[in-house]
């Protein structure tokens, strides 16, 4: 059977996303092509498509992120399209138009489209285009100090001063008052022109207590659904841990906005594929703020198709063969509420540092509303070469406290002998009052750790 | 036979360079010091000094820059 113009599907990626596309793809009777590096050999993904193909060594720069190499392999193979996971070459412009070059079909957006939206500058003009909000700053880089310390007072204090050419973190300082700004913006301008060459800088509001919203959309290049929203404020130094669908801190009225801005953003650029806008969202005052659009499949995307009812990665493969949008807007409605969370091999009692080791019993959870997205098996040895995502757990309930009793019931029944995971950090945060009231922000999760670490260090010998 | 080997307690890749643009922590000669950092290893996308656990100098590295280690692997030998 075809699906548009696509008849075999090469994954260029590995783990559990690997794992999933496989499954989709086999669900659109496409037959798949599993790409390898010597590391990954061994792997789940490896063993459940119907053709493997080696791409180099362990090093992802030598194999995963090798795009001479993908493309060799699909000719090879004769694969027709590509499905880049996300990470690794996901949201690389110059891969995207590569695959297109040597006529295969890349699933996802154009190379022109990551472009734009990977622009942190060009995605917020684009943004404001579409009258979506952004985080109230300066209009790019700044000049003059004094022009600048005006702005941040209309602004209103705190404000970040950021790197234009920064990022991860990196040359951000938080000004509290006028005299602070005044100090501090020519110290983060020269260490800017230090660190990156640049010593161009911008100002951004700091939003005190921001929950991280995100919208997931799938376009066909005219058309675009909204499948609603995440909530991801659950994070550990910028990385997602938890994630819910939907925000419980939304009314209708808030909501109905965010998913239409999103819709707008993504029809604005003309959308092809599976995407997600990322939002800070003020629970003080109401209002949300664009941040960035993800050109790709996240992590997180099973808890909407847990809600919502429909496989996100089968439609973007569709989408990708040719197909128009087989969902309609009035075709998505959100029913009950699902939480996912994070497995890694990091052990969350010792600063998280990474685990990788050989996989002892496998007990797997199962039963009504638990789906576990997962590349294990009994002796599979976890490679270190790549992150230390083991799986996601995944559960759905009618409503959010219905969810977490059954999280607690899943996380139970889990069992991954021979590593050191983020079990017991679920065990832990399932005892949280705020986190049980959705009382939650981007900087909760990293002082509750500090606080908890006993709790953890409790749960985690329970486990063993 | 070097007299003392310094291994990696942790798989993953292996450098010697605190980044891409800048020299090794330590050439074959140098001299090396109990808790000199010699090595970077990267496991699971994080970073991790590795510290040399005897003093001496240096007489070989017996992996390259950026390769696969294992855990308990010689990374430096010291005389």
């Amino acid at each position: 059977m075809k699906t548009g113009n696509i008849s075999k599907l090469l994954i260029a990626n590995r783990g559990e996303i690997a794992v999933r596309v496989i499954r989709a793809a086999r669900d659109l009777g496409i037959a798949t092509v599993q790409v390898y590096s010597d590391a990954d050999k061994d792997s789940r993904a490896v063993q459940m498509a119907d053709e493997t193909i080696n791409i180099g060594p362990p090093q992802a720069a030598k194999s995963y992120l090798d795009i001479e190499a993908i493309l060799k392999a699909a000719r090879d193979t004769g694969a027709d399209a590509i499905h880049p996971g996300y990470g690794f070459l996901s949201e690389n412009a110059g891969f995207a138009d590569a695959v297109a070059d040597a006529g295969l079909i890349f699933v996802g957006p154009s190379g022109d489209t990551i472009r734009l939206m990977g622009d942190k500058a060009a995605a917020r003009a684009e943004a404001k285009k579409a009258n979506v909000p952004t985080v109230p700053g300066s209009d790019g880089v700044i000049g003059d100090m004094q022009e600048a310390a005006k702005l941040a007072d209309e602004i209103g204090y705190p404000v970040m001063i950021k790197a234009a050419a920064g990022g991860g973190g990196r040359g951000i300082r938080i000004a509290d008052s006028a005299e602070e700004f005044l100090s501090l913006a020519p110290q983060a301008s020269s260490e800017a022109k230090a660190a990156f060459g640049d010593g161009g800088i911008y100002i951004e509001k700091v939003i005190e207590r921001a929950r991280h919203i995100e919208v997931q959309v799938l376009g066909d290049g005219e058309d675009v659904v909204h499948f609603h929203e995440r909530e991801c404020s659950l994070q550990r130094r910028r990385q997602k841990v938890w994630e819910e669908a939907p925000s419980s801190a939304l009314n209708e009225n808030v909501r109905d906005k965010l998913c239409a801005s999103a819709v707008a953003l993504a029809k604005s650029v003309n959308y092809k594929g599976a995407g997600t806008i990322e939002y800070l969202y003020d629970d003080e005052t109401g209002d949300f703020y664009f941040i960035e659009m993800n050109t790709r499949i996240q992590v997180e995307h099973p808890v909407t198709e847990m809600i919502c009812g429909f496989d996100l990665v089968a439609e973007m493969i569709a989408i990708a063969g040719g197909a128009k949008l087989r969902v309609s807007q009035d075709d998505v409605a959100a029913k009950g509420h699902a939480i996912e969370v994070r497995l890694n091999a990091e052990d969350p009692a010792n600063n998280f540092m990474p685990f990788p080791g050989v996989v002892g019993e496998l007990l797997a959870p199962d039963g009504p509303g638990v789906r576990f997205d997962h590349m294990l098996y009994p002796g599979y040895a976890v490679p270190p070469f790549y992150d230390s995502l083991l799986g996601k757990l995944i559960v759905w309930a009618e409503d959010r406290d219905k969810a977490l009793l059954r999280l607690k019931r899943a996380l139970g029944e889990l069992q991954v002998d021979g590593l050191a995971t983020t079990k017991p950090l679920f065990e832990a945060l399932l005892e949280s009052e705020d986190l049980r009231a959705g009382k939650v922000h981007t900087r909760w999760l990293e002082p509750w750790l500090e606080n908890n670490l006993n709790r953890i260090k409790q749960k985690e010998g329970s486990n063993s | 036979m070097a007299k003392h080997e310094v291994k990696s307690p942790i798989p993953g890749t292996f450098y010697r360079k605190p980044a891409p643009d800048q020299p090794p922590f330590k050439e074959v000669g140098d001299t090396v010091a109990k808790g000199d950092t010699v090595a970077i290893v990267e496991v699971m996308k994080s970073f991790h000094e590795i510290k040399s656990d005897g003093d001496g100098n240096i007489t070989a590295f017996p992996i390259d820059d950026a390769e696969p280690v294992m855990a308990g692997q010689t990374i430096v030998e010291l005389d």
